[in-house]
């Protein structure tokens, strides 16, 4: 694969992330993820540059490296597609989605299906851990963003659109950036899509809807501040 | 009927419930000045007095927790939030940070404040883009408004936060691992004493608490903890969101006093799922013993589910009904805990994959009887042998899973395999039109 090297402007961002912290190397875990933006994986350049930045070795950078599940010494896709395979997504059926992807895509585990003619995007898969979705399931992970309550079908057909190039939005999310787009904002810069996707999806607001079409809500805070109140002391 | 009291989730059905204008217009950061107007003893007292124990599985009183901080060490004090929610079933941290992020930027404030930190940060596992860009913007709002940086609403005090990301290790929600995250090391959990109050981040005082429990604390300071002791039982006190997902009609987040039952909250969520019934289910995530539908009148609070043999923990409500197969279930659980153990203890490191091994074998049809006396034996020599609790963890389906459904794994003996059709557990199940 072809890496770019690392340009001007993504060492003075690893600097500025370095420079968030008391201590440069709890910049680490973000500079990993700015690396992967930059370059489309973990890279022998970029270890030595967050290496150089931190003046630490690059040996103790690539354990850093290899610690993470989200840092890739391969490539990935335009489009990361994990489905969950934890007990709870797997028997809603996240193991059939998993099975029909990778048969769809013709790959296995942590591999990027190739870029047929016509495709104007990439994709690559893997099964993946509990998403903290559990009321969504199953669940499929696009870089990161939430594509819940999937099926083998709506699956492939997500993939497909991906790599046709189409927009396609988290189902309680924005519209998809790049998987290296996404890597970039975990790095800490913002990418402006913040305002895009509802406040919750359906499945979040099952209990509040609840209260509200009954009429419950937490109890009536005391009119007077009550901390006040009770360091007051008061009548007696 | 136990009533379900929306607090944290109150705002998420508000038209972009993530904007600081929404959340000020529902009196957001008024907390900040009734703080500022206490000393910073006066608010941990606040928090004690609320009975507030923390929301991330372990319920250690969190007022408690901010006294540990030790005042005369001349060292900065820190405080971290563990927003690295990956518990397997655990799932209402993300959707609250997504839907309501300045809850927790203002319990930051606060809660640094009363710990006399002057920096915080929020660890945000790294899987969750659109969390982390809500939490972001939340922090640069908060920022522009006044409610961040230097002499905060002219109080004097100055308070930093920086939202970091993880990328991808379950035991970076263990603290001290992440800790060691945060310090940009492999996320390896540190041998305790010393306790993070004590020597936590650069080895300075540090307080960890979960997301809700930091998200509880604006609430408190505002209504009084006399108000949040008026909801929960008498020593789990107050609101938390139970979360109900798997074979339920209507799964999702119920915010309720601690204490609801399985039974209410299902009866509020219509029930488990059409034509079946209840076999298991987890109380608080994967790493809680397994009850059934023996269990379902259990108070869902610290000390109900502590009696019934079980955890609270993260009230994560995983509900199976009778097509799933509880040794599946149980080795696809042991399967994360084995790729998740850090590898620094030989117990959790070995005994994992050994747990899988035999594991294995039970849910192809393979091994003897004599399989399920050697598992129990394997976990006594996992629980309590290693420095956290993901080994301890990784125990809990497997043992809980023989003394409830030993037949179940015999049954796999005597009939070469699995008995059970994965097919008909799936969320579609009975709705195809053709095979």
């Amino acid at each position: 694969m072809s890496t770019e090297p690392i340009s001007a402007k993504t060492l003075a961002e690893l600097r500025e992330i370095a420079a968030r912290y008391p201590e440069p190397r709890s910049g680490l875990l973000p500079m990993l993820h700015l690396v992967q933006s930059a370059q489309g994986r973990i890279t022998p350049e970029g270890i030595e540059a967050c290496a150089a930045i931190l003046e630490i070795s690059a040996a103790e950078v690539s354990g850093v490296a290899t610690f993470y599940t989200m840092y890739k010494r391969h490539g990935v896709g335009d489009y990361h597609v994990g489905v969950c395979t934890n007990t709870l997504c797997a028997v809603m059926g996240g193991d059939a989605i998993f099975e029909r992807l990778k048969e769809h895509l013709e790959i296995g585990n942590d591999e990027v299906a190739v870029q047929r003619q016509g495709d104007s995007r990439t994709v690559s898969l893997e099964h993946i851990e509990c998403n903290a979705a559990c009321d969504f399931a199953p669940v499929m992970m696009v870089n990161w963003e939430f594509m819940d309550n999937q099926t083998p079908d709506s699956a492939v057909q997500v993939v497909e659109a991906l790599r046709a190039g189409h927009e396609v939005s988290s189902t309680r999310g924005p519209r998809l950036c790049t998987w290296r787009e996404a890597e970039r904002v975990l790095a800490g810069f913002p990418d402006g899509r913040v305002d895009e996707g509802p406040s919750a999806g359906p499945a979040s607001l099952a209990g509040l809807e609840i209260a509200r079409e009954r009429g419950w809500s937490a109890p009536e805070p005391p009119s007077a501040p009550a901390v006040s109140a009770a360091t007051d002391g008061g009548e007696r | 009927m136990t009533e379900l009291t929306p607090v944290l989730t109150d705002i998420w059905d508000a038209e972009q419930s993530w904007k600081l204008a929404t959340y000020a217009a529902r009196g957001g950061y008024s907390a900040l000045d009734t703080a500022f107007a206490m000393s910073p003893d006066a608010v941990i007292a606040a928090v004690k007095d609320s009975g507030l124990r923390g929301r991330g599985g372990a319920g250690f009183p969190t007022g408690m927790k901010w006294s540990f901080i030790p005042q005369d060490n001349p060292k900065p004090k820190y405080l971290v939030v563990n927003a690295d929610e990956s518990e397997p079933g655990t799932c209402k941290d993300i959707p609250l940070m997504m839907g309501n992020p300045h809850v927790l930027v203002e319990g930051v404030i606060l809660s640094s404040y009363a710990i006399r930190a002057n920096k915080a940060f929020i660890y945000i596992r790294g899987e969750v883009v659109h969390v982390i860009r809500r939490v972001q913007a939340a922090v640069a709002e908060a920022y522009a408004a006044g409610h961040l940086g230097q002499d905060i609403h002219g109080s004097g005090y100055d308070l930093d936060i920086v939202v970091h990301a993880g990328a991808g290790a379950y035991i970076c929600g263990e603290e001290t691992a992440l800790l060691e995250g945060l310090e940009g090391r492999r996320g390896q959990p540190r041998l305790r004493p010393p306790f993070p109050a004590v020597a936590g981040l650069y080895a300075s005082p540090t307080v960890i608490n979960n997301v809700e429990s930091i998200a509880s604390v604006p609430a408190i300071v505002k209504n009084g903890a006399a108000w949040f002791g008026s909801m929960g039982t008498e020593k789990s006190k107050g609101h938390g969101i139970f979360s109900l997902s798997g074979h339920v009609e209507r799964p999702g987040q119920y915010e309720a006093p601690l204490g609801i039952t399985l039974r209410e909250l299902l009866d509020l969520a219509g029930g488990v799922r059409a034509g079946h019934q209840l076999k298991f289910w987890t109380p608080g995530g994967s790493s809680t013993p397994l009850l059934t539908a023996e269990h379902l009148d259990v108070p869902l609070d610290f000390e109900g589910v502590g009696a019934a043999g079980s955890m609270l923990g993260t009230r994560a409500l995983q509900i199976f009904d009778e097509t799933v197969c509880v040794v599946r279930a149980v080795l696809r659980w042991t399967e994360f805990y084995k790729h998740e153990s850090c590898g620094k203890c030989t117990p959790c490191r070995e005994g994992t994959w050994w747990l899988v091994q035999a594991l294995t074998r039970l849910e192809n049809g393979q091994g003897t009887e004599a399989d399920l006396d050697q598992l129990l034996d394997q976990c006594d020599n996992i629980l309590g042998r290693s420095f956290c609790a993901l080994g301890d963890g990784a125990t809990s389906p497997v043992s809980s899973s023989i003394q409830h459904f030993r037949d179940e794994y015999l049954a796999h003996l005597s009939h070469g395999g699995c008995p059970f059709d994965p097919a008909k557990s799936t969320a579609w199940a009975g709705q195809e039109v053709s095979a």
